[in-house]
């Protein structure tokens, strides 16, 4: 089996089946990654190029190692020192880094979409590494791995999401994957941040946090923006926490077999308490190793598709 | 120079008359309209040929009046690169528009009238139609203090507007109704609460959140429309909505025509056409502003337009460069290059049996003139030559690439549409 689409745009233009490919090849890729030697010349000759028009630390990192892992050339364009600052559009700094041989376009941006206009324009694989508010499918690709891994199965699992869901590419990436297995996805937060509209995409929205966690086998908290306080979301911090923070009293009310995920970067105090972060419930680490095994899958697969 | 139009199917909703006659024109005035009896198919007199230069023959196609858009973006002076007086009237007269009033959104803004008599002199050198400006409500549109909407008036500007820029404070725009009273001129407003739209891109639902795009409520133009209308009320004004594109903006229009306030309405023809689906796959021709609504919005407005709660199709012509829109969808400009298409997407309400030919002929001649106080729209000895000549069942593709318009940014792109001018004469002038 292969991939159908050269891209890898969001989790929405993928089958179930094309997410399980992605997930057993990724598996084998972490055996790799436990060898003494983890670098394998599966994508040797090709070239990577990393376009990061926003600050990001842990998933440009994990996709460099994973291009690096496959014997990849790479190169990295931060939005600082490219030509963007001069003016130059999207399309043209892409046409340009497919001057230079580009097999691989791995785009972040602040504008949702900026991954389907570049796919539409250049002949390179584009991966969506996170777009403004839509989606990070691999992200996604790499909790569904988690979850897998510690849980055996994603379908009948009890998930809940904590936090921002409005403004969260995860977010979005992991319900559409999630409910496609067929989970059962809640959703947690004050209503200027989970919206009700949601409920159309198969899932239930909680604004009271205990009644949403009861049960769960999975916690996945999200990254408050410290941005939004101030914009009438919520009014402080500490109120949030009070609310919707995660701490020991309330994970009790989830399963017994509970684990809590975290995209990352966390805010301790704010989302998360320190002493769930640090404790064996938490898989947070864990995460970003897969996310190694996810990428370098995602494009072995790719590299398939355009042959 | 004598024009015969021969057999034609005449339609003119200032006096009524539907059916089939003639109309001869001198140079740029309609000196004859002579109707057919309708029992005995006959004449009183035929005009004959040896009385014009040339004839047209008529017979099987519509007669209106030339077409007024009253909300046309022209881009001249500062956008050039956008659209000219030029290429925005070439595109008009082959939409079937013989008049045009240009939105003030310039680069200066229209806002005073050097600017005002800039527009309108290179319209009489360049334009293909007749153009009428549009001047700011506020300086700089900026929302803060009147424009001299009295001298800008006075040297032609027919309606004022902050297109694009709603008029946020409350009491500035309670002045502005109250103070184009002196001048008997309508201030159109652009409904939109700018801290409710702040961000917003789209129509907020659903879809917005799947696209991951800022959706901006359709209560963001309806507490606007709302304050508006208890503005008009207050103040007597003569207050016309742009742009409706909600069901709940239909309703407040008509519950307050029924409480007898002064407000009328227009709409356009992708707030009947298509809705906020256009958008997917971040088509950044359906970015307009107010945003594509649902089909509940479309139904209602198809209702308001019936029921005459609407009084007027516009086509808000947007155009943009090529560029700007081949940006993240965010990024690029929102509006919809219209005057091409916009005659034809109407002609489907009648086809649909939304409206009957008078009806639709009313929101595109007799009722703009009648809002903007100009002495257009009609086919009547004495009146200018303004005339438009439409084969309602010619089908034909739309094709960018061949606008007139300098901007093809259009979500019909390949639709196929029934009906179409075939031909424009904008005061004796002809254009096939």
């Amino acid at each position: 089996m292969k991939l159908s689409s050269k891209d890898l745009l969001g989790i929405k233009e993928l089958t179930k089946d094309e997410i399980t490919l992605i997930l057993d090849t990724a598996s084998g890729f972490k055996d790799v990654l436990r060898r003494d030697i983890k670098k394998v010349p599966a994508l040797r000759g090709k070239t990577a190029v990393n376009l990061f028009f926003e600050p990001s630390t842990r998933t440009r990192t994990s996709f460099e190692l994973a291009e690096k892992r496959l014997s990849l050339d790479v190169l990295n364009l931060s939005v600082t020192t490219s030509s963007v600052v001069k003016g130059e559009s999207l399309i043209d700094t892409a046409l340009n880094v497919q001057a230079l041989g580009a097999d691989f376009m791995i785009i972040r941006h602040s504008s949702s979409g900026a991954p389907h206009l570049l796919s539409r324009n250049v002949h390179a694989s584009v991966i969506n590494a996170g777009d403004g508010v839509n989606e990070h499918p691999t992200q996604a690709l790499l909790d569904a791995f988690t979850i897998k891994e510690k849980l055996g199965r994603i379908e009948g699992i009890r998930i809940a999401i904590v936090g921002d869901i409005l403004h969260s590419r995860v977010a979005k990436s992991n319900i559409y994957l999630l409910t496609k297995f067929g989970a059962e996805v809640r959703l947690i937060g004050p209503p200027t941040l989970v919206p009700q509209e949601l409920e159309s995409l198969g899932v239930k929205v909680f604004n009271d946090m205990d009644s949403g966690l009861r049960n769960a086998n999975v916690v996945m908290m999200l990254r408050i923006q410290m941005e939004r306080q101030g914009k009438g979301f919520f009014p402080s911090t500490l109120e949030y926490f009070k609310y919707w923070g995660l701490t020991t009293d309330r994970l009790s009310l989830s399963g017994n077999d509970v684990i809590v995920m975290h995209p990352g970067p966390m805010n301790r105090g704010v989302e998360i308490a320190s002493e769930i972060a640090d404790s064996p419930r938490s898989v947070i680490l864990e995460q970003v190793t897969n996310g190694l095994a996810v990428r370098m899958a995602v494009m072995y697969l790719l590299a398939g598709v355009r042959g | 120079m004598r024009i015969l139009i021969k057999d034609g199917h005449i339609i003119d909703a200032s006096t009524g008359i539907d059916g089939i006659g003639d109309i001869l024109i001198e140079n740029w005035k309609i000196i004859e309209v002579r109707m057919q009896d309708k029992k005995s198919k006959k004449r009183a007199s035929d005009i004959t040929h040896s009385e014009s230069d040339k004839t047209i023959d008529a017979k099987g196609l519509y007669v209106f009046p030339g077409f007024i858009d009253m909300h046309t973006h022209l881009r001249e002076p500062g956008f050039e690169y956008k659209e000219t007086i030029r290429t925005g009237t070439l595109a008009a007269v082959k939409g079937g528009f013989t008049t045009v009033c240009a939105m003030p959104n310039t680069n200066p803004v229209n806002d005073n009238s050097s600017v005002t008599d800039f527009i309108i002199r290179k319209a009489i050198q360049e334009g293909a139609c007749t153009v009428y400006p549009i001047g700011t409500i506020t300086k700089g549109q900026r929302g803060e203090e009147l424009a001299e909407m009295g001298i800008m008036f006075n040297e032609g500007c027919v309606a004022f507007s902050d297109d694009g820029r709603p008029v946020m404070n409350s009491l500035i725009m309670r002045r502005a109704l109250e103070y184009a009273r002196s001048f008997n001129v309508p201030v159109i407003s652009h409904c939109e609460d700018m801290s409710l739209s702040e961000g917003g891109v789209m129509n907020e639902g659903l879809l917005s959140i799947t696209l991951g795009l800022r959706g901006i409520p359709t209560e963001a133009e309806e507490v606007m429309v709302a304050r508006d209308i208890a503005l008009a009320k207050l103040t007597g004004g003569r207050l016309h909505i742009a742009h409706v594109s909600t069901e709940c903006s239909v309703r407040l229009i008509r519950e307050a025509k029924g409480m007898g306030i002064n407000v009328t309405a227009e709409t356009c023809p992708h707030y009947f056409s298509i809705t906020e689906d256009a958008v997917k796959g971040y088509n950044t021709n359906a970015k307009v502003n107010p945003p594509l609504r649902k089909q509940k919005d479309i139904d209602a407005i198809k209702q308001g337009l019936r029921d005459g709660t609407i009084d007027v199709i516009a086509t808000d012509h947007a155009p943009h460069h090529r560029d700007e829109k081949l940006r993240e969808f965010d990024q690029s400009p929102s509006g919809i290059s219209g005057l091409e298409t916009a005659f034809s997407l109407s002609l489907g309400l009648v086809h649909e049996g939304v409206l009957d030919m008078n009806q639709l002929a009313e929101k595109i001649t007799v009722n703009p003139a009648r809002i903007l106080g100009i002495d257009k729209g009609m086919l009547r000895a004495g009146a200018d030559a303004d005339i438009v000549i439409v084969d309602t069942k010619r089908d034909f593709r739309v094709e960018p690439e061949r606008f007139a318009s300098k901007g093809k940014n259009t979500p019909f792109d390949g639709w196929v549409l029934r009906g179409m001018p075939v031909m424009t004469i904008c005061k004796g002038r002809l254009y096939e």
